[in-house]
């Protein structure tokens, strides 16, 4: 039978008992004006209901009992006991009718013409013909109903006490003897209650969680109980253990049955919330929905129920583009969202796909750095997925407009929170221009949980097994070793680097480890989202299912812990949250500090001003060498064995290709080494290697390039963690490796040209959409005395003018993606503030047409963009001839 | 104990003169101090319990206990109040009382009686109280032989809040 007509036959034969009663109320008193509408009210239901589930002869005879009851409210009519017993008539030709459909699915054929006639003849004011002829219409329904009310009050009175007690005590024994009217409407409806009400039952949902708090209870006393029995192997007890074991599992499953509701419940606002969707928006979309018959835990349901909602207007409103678009991109007009769940491992596993443009990675980046989460170098070195994630972090929204749909910057982020408070974890895949799919794990239910426990520093915790993707052993030698970059634990893992956090440390159950002197270690590798993570920890016993409780409100704000339990030995445990975990130790707290570091910014162009990354190295003399990190593609131990010759030149083949190596300086040896640290640059598909001594480490730092350097291969020198550092000129390796790779000028060396005594550092606006070159270029002018900042894009620029930020001299790249570097410079020159400011072009190839028409949209100057020297023998040019005709 | 001995008396006098302007309080003591709980609020009186412990918590906290199937918070009121820890050696005791649907278990150095004490004895904190003590006392009765501060459980219980 269908789903709704079940439902239906609950509900009414639920207000159908509730009518019987408040009807007996009524004929008490009979001026109940709030009883009388009440009764209208259920009446009217019914009738509405069936009127929609298409059940033509239910919805007549309430119809007709309505307009009665009607009648009655309106106070045209006195409410007589001849007129309730009618209504009482009309009830049980309902109760028959939806008996009749609980049984066989369908409505009788008896259309209760002599009811409905008696009905309308009340209805319009002639009274009823014979008084005492309500009866037998059909047998099964009027006989008892006809004396039953009137000796039945009570019964309704101690269910519903509207009234007081009218001489109840006479009344009393005469109810106790005849069956209450609600069980009462003939033979067949004895087994009415077996038609659709024990199909499905209404308990209060207070009754279930009780249940459950109880079978968890059962739960643990049974995990205590085997406990005892494994420490004492042979008892008389194993055998009735076993049974009682076997027997809470199965009670366990039962009552989580009763709290399993299908996902369709949660997903059926949806196809009406994406047709208004489509209608508002413009666009044609499909919703597919598979699997919603998979069943989860009510709480569950409900937690996750508005972050989907949210999900799918997200995929509908940003993902699926408008039909003429989508037609353009070669896709059909129609877009599809497809919601698809299942049961994998104990988990609930949620797919929402769409078929839309997908997640723009340049757009998410530009937001990045607007919004200031990272820095532009950052950014460059991250990955696809990395910059994806972002989307997930607070005030977030890469929809250009608000929308009333979406776009309000509380989004996924929210999603996220959400999900993961049920101990849930969501990923993202995207591809720009086909779409993107969204992937929830959710545990069936939150009530118990398996769990990991472990020993750190004495003290034992539970990881929930969800997030736990596998364990690992490390030794100091062996494949599984963990090593530590400045003090930060990594474990190599299959070739990754994995970041640990040692848990005693974390907790501050310990002072820091000292990784050299133990030898082993358990390693539980954790997994949230797109994040892995390895937990230290000192001994790993076994998993066990536990009864997840919150912690005391005292404690609630310590994110590390996700609750707590009792295990099996009655001691109490705390369960650790791995999404705390990584929020105490991982990027996400460290974005959070930028956000806060960004709000200090007042203006977009700050960026040069933020730290950089950096690499610290040792090559050659003492001093620490450093290179802006994101200069350097990898790091790389070559063997010394693989370094060959081609003439002077020492090469290694890497990566299928020839890559020349050289060295730091002529200090740098290497014979008698098996290998040597190489940091790789790399451009395009160039390649070059720089044979160092030893990594130091990886800081960020703001460089302030102090003292200029006489020595070629550096840019002069700063101070990072309290010492002079060389920062060096990763221009110069390249150049001197690669004479093709820039073109050599021999002007004169930079410096000469920079000194601008006595006044404000000049200022420099470097627009380059290239990290790589900007990244180059920024040590390079700021060690020449500029005061740099860098934009990734004219537009960023231009609002920056429009900021009010003024500047002596612009250089800018030409090939630009949205807006070129002739478009930007006509821009510029048109715009009021900046219009007297110098702009000098920057490019990769200078033809002399390009030439022309640089000078043509008004640059000072065309530099072809490895040309250092030129540039800043250009740049100090542009900026006197400026003064001179300033003066 | 003869201090105990001497307030039953004098409970006994005040039960006499009027009922419904004494309350119930069971005595505690702390260092040596007399602390008094209102008797409703107790749920249990423990000895000393396993107790595990809440890393990154106050250090007030000292952890988590199982009273029975529920989860109980245990507090020490001697690190509460500033006061230097017990040995290691020496025995404990803690009183369980609910708030705010929580159970939390307050250790304290030993339970004493249950007075019966008269309004007419009650008077507010001195203005001179030690601020960590104001913080949870409710007031003070005036005993014959010392005074006895009642604690104020919610108030306790709210400061102590991460």
């Amino acid at each position: 039978m269908d789903e709704l007509v079940t439902e239906f036959l609950t509900e009414t034969n639920e207000s159908l008992d509730q009518l019987d009663n408040d009807l007996v109320n009524l004929e008490q008193n009979p001026n109940d004006k709030e009883l009388l509408s009440k009764i209208f009210r259920l009446m009217h239901t019914i009738k509405g209901t069936c009127g929609f589930l298409d059940l033509p002869r239910l919805a007549k005879v309430a119809h007709h009992a309505e307009n009665v009851l009607g009648r009655f409210r309106d106070g045209d009519l006195e409410v007589t006991r001849a007129y309730v017993t009618l209504i009482f008539e009309s009830i049980d030709a309902i109760k028959a009718i939806v008996h009749h459909i609980g049984m066989k699915g369908s409505e009788p054929e008896n259309d209760y013409p002599g009811l409905i006639a008696k009905l309308d003849a009340v209805y319009e004011g002639q009274g009823l013909p014979v008084q005492n002829a309500a009866a037998p219409e059909k047998p099964e329904a009027a006989s008892s109903p006809v004396e039953m009310p009137t000796e039945s009050f009570d019964i309704a009175e101690e269910t519903i006490d509207f009234t007081p007690p009218p001489a109840a005590p006479e009344n009393l024994p005469v109810a106790a003897a005849s069956p209450p009217p609600a069980a009462d409407h003939g033979d067949g409806d004895g087994k009415n209650s077996g038609g659709s009400a024990t199909q499905s039952l209404r308990v209060n949902v207070d009754v279930l969680e009780n249940l459950m708090t109880m079978v968890s209870e059962l739960v643990l006393t049974r995990n205590q109980l085997l406990q005892i029995l494994r420490v004492q192997s042979e008892t008389d007890f194993t055998a009735p253990l076993q049974r009682l074991n076997h027997v809470v599992s199965d009670l366990q499953e039962g009552v989580m049955q009763t709290r399993m509701q299908p996902i369709g419940n949660a997903w059926s606002k949806l196809p009406r919330i994406i047709r208004d969707l489509s209608m508002e928006l413009g666009k044609k979309i499909d919703l597919d929905m598979i699997g919603q018959d998979t069943e989860l835990d009510r709480q569950v349901l409900e937690l996750i129920k508005d972050p989907l909602t949210h999900m799918v207007r997200n995929s509908a409103d940003h993902g699926i583009e408008i039909p003429s678009i989508r037609q353009a991109s070669g896709k059909p007009e129609t877009g599809r969202i497809v919601l698809h769940a299942y049961h994998e491992g104990g988990h609930i596993i949620i797919k929402i796909a769409d078929d839309g443009k997908g997640l723009s990675t340049q757009k998410i980046k530009d937001k990045i750095i607007s919004n200031g989460l990272a820095s532009e170098s950052e950014v460059a070195g991250m990955s696809m997925q990395q910059i994806q994630q972002f989307i997930f972090k607070a005030g977030f929204s890469t929809a250009e407009k608000v929308t009333s749909v979406s776009g309000r910057g509380v989004g996924m982020d929210v999603v996220r929170t959400n999900i993961e408070k049920i101990g849930g974890s969501i990923e993202l895949k995207s591809e720009e221009g086909k779409g993107s799919t969204f992937t929830i794990k959710i545990p069936l239910t939150l009530a118990i949980v398996s769990a990991l426990i472990v020993e750190s520093a004495g003290e034992r915790f539970a990881i929930p097994q969800l997030s736990v993707r596998e364990l690992v052993m490390a030794s100091r030698e062996g494949e599984n070793r963990i090593e530590t970059i400045k003090g930060s634990a990594v474990l190599r893992l299959r070739n990754h680097l994995l970041p640990l956090i040692a848990l005693d440390e974390l907790l501050h159950l310990r002072p820091a480890h000292d990784f050299e002197n133990k030898t082993n270690y358990y390693i539980v590798v954790t997994q949230i989202g797109n994040y892995s993570f390895g937990i230290i920890v000192d001994r790993v016993f076994d998993t066990e299912e536990i009864v997840v409780k919150p912690v005391s409100k005292m404690i609630r704000s310590i994110e590390i812990f996700a609750g707590n339990t009792i295990l099996g030995d009655g001691t109490v445990i705390m369960i650790l949250d791995p999404n705390g975990i990584a929020r105490a130790t991982g990027e996400i707290e460290t974005s959070d500090s930028k956000i806060s570091a960004a709000h200090d910014d007042s203006s977009l162009g700050d960026h040069a001003r933020r730290k950089i990354p950096l690499l610290l190295f040792a090559a050659g003399d003492r001093a620490p060498k450093a290179v802006p990190l994101s200069l350097v593609a990898r790091l790389e131990n070559i063997k010394v064995s693989d370094i060959e010759y081609s003439g002077n030149q020492m090469l290694v083949q890497y990566r299928g290709s020839l890559m020349p190596l050289a060295p730091f300086n002529n200090s740098i040896s290497i014979e008698g080494f098996d290998e040597k640290p190489v940091l790789v640059f790399s451009d395009r598909d160039i390649s070059m290697g720089l044979i160092v001594d030893k990594i130091i480490d990886i800081t960020e730092q703001h460089i302030d390039v102090q003292v200029g350097s006489s020595n070629p291969a550096l840019m002069g020198s700063a101070i990072i963690y309290e010492k002079a550092t060389d920062v060096i000129d990763v221009a110069h390796f390249l150049q001197s490796i690669n004479k093709d790779w820039f073109k050599n000028h021999n002007d004169d060396p930079f410096g000469q040209e920079t000194g601008f005594a006595g006044s404000r550092k000049k200022r420099i606006l470097l627009v380059d959409d290239s990290p790589f070159f900007r990244n180059m270029l920024t040590p390079l002018l700021s060690v020449a005395g500029y005061e740099v900042t860098t934009l990734e894009s004219p537009i960023d620029a231009l609002k920056l003018c429009d900021n009010g930020a003024l500047f002596d001299v612009i250089v800018s790249d030409i090939e630009m993606p949205v807006m070129d570097g002739f478009e930007f410079a006509q821009k510029v020159k048109a715009h009021g503030r900046w219009q007297n400011t110098p702009i000098v072009a920057l490019t990769s190839h200078a033809t002399p047409q390009d030439i022309n028409r640089g000078h043509a949209v008004g640059f000072e100057k065309y530099i072809a963009k490895f040309d250092r020297d030129t540039l800043l023998a250009a740049l100090s040019q542009t900026l006197s001839d400026n003064r001179n005709q300033a003066a | 104990m003869s201090t105990n001995m001497n307030t039953r008396n004098n409970e006994a006098k005040t039960l006499d003169h009027d009922l419904e302007k004494t309350r119930d309080f069971l005595t505690i003591i702390i260092g040596d101090q007399l602390f008094g709980i209102p008797i409703l609020q107790v749920q249990d009186v423990l000895g000393q319990q396993k107790i595990t412990r809440i890393p990154l918590a106050p250090p007030e906290i000292s952890g988590s206990l199982n009273l029975r199937g529920r989860i109980v918070t245990a507090l020490n009121l001697r690190n509460k109040l500033g006061l230097t820890p017990l040995d290691a050696d020496e025995k404990y005791m803690s009183v369980v009382v609910e708030y705010d649907h929580e159970l939390y278990s307050l250790i304290i150095d030993k339970v004493g009686d249950v007075l019966s004490l008269h309004d007419d004895n009650f008077e507010k904190n001195p203005g001179t109280l030690d601020p960590a003590w104001r913080d949870i006392s409710a007031g003070i009765y005036r005993l014959d032989n010392r005074p006895l501060v009642i604690l104020d459980v919610p108030k306790l219980l709210d400061s102590s809040k991460v």
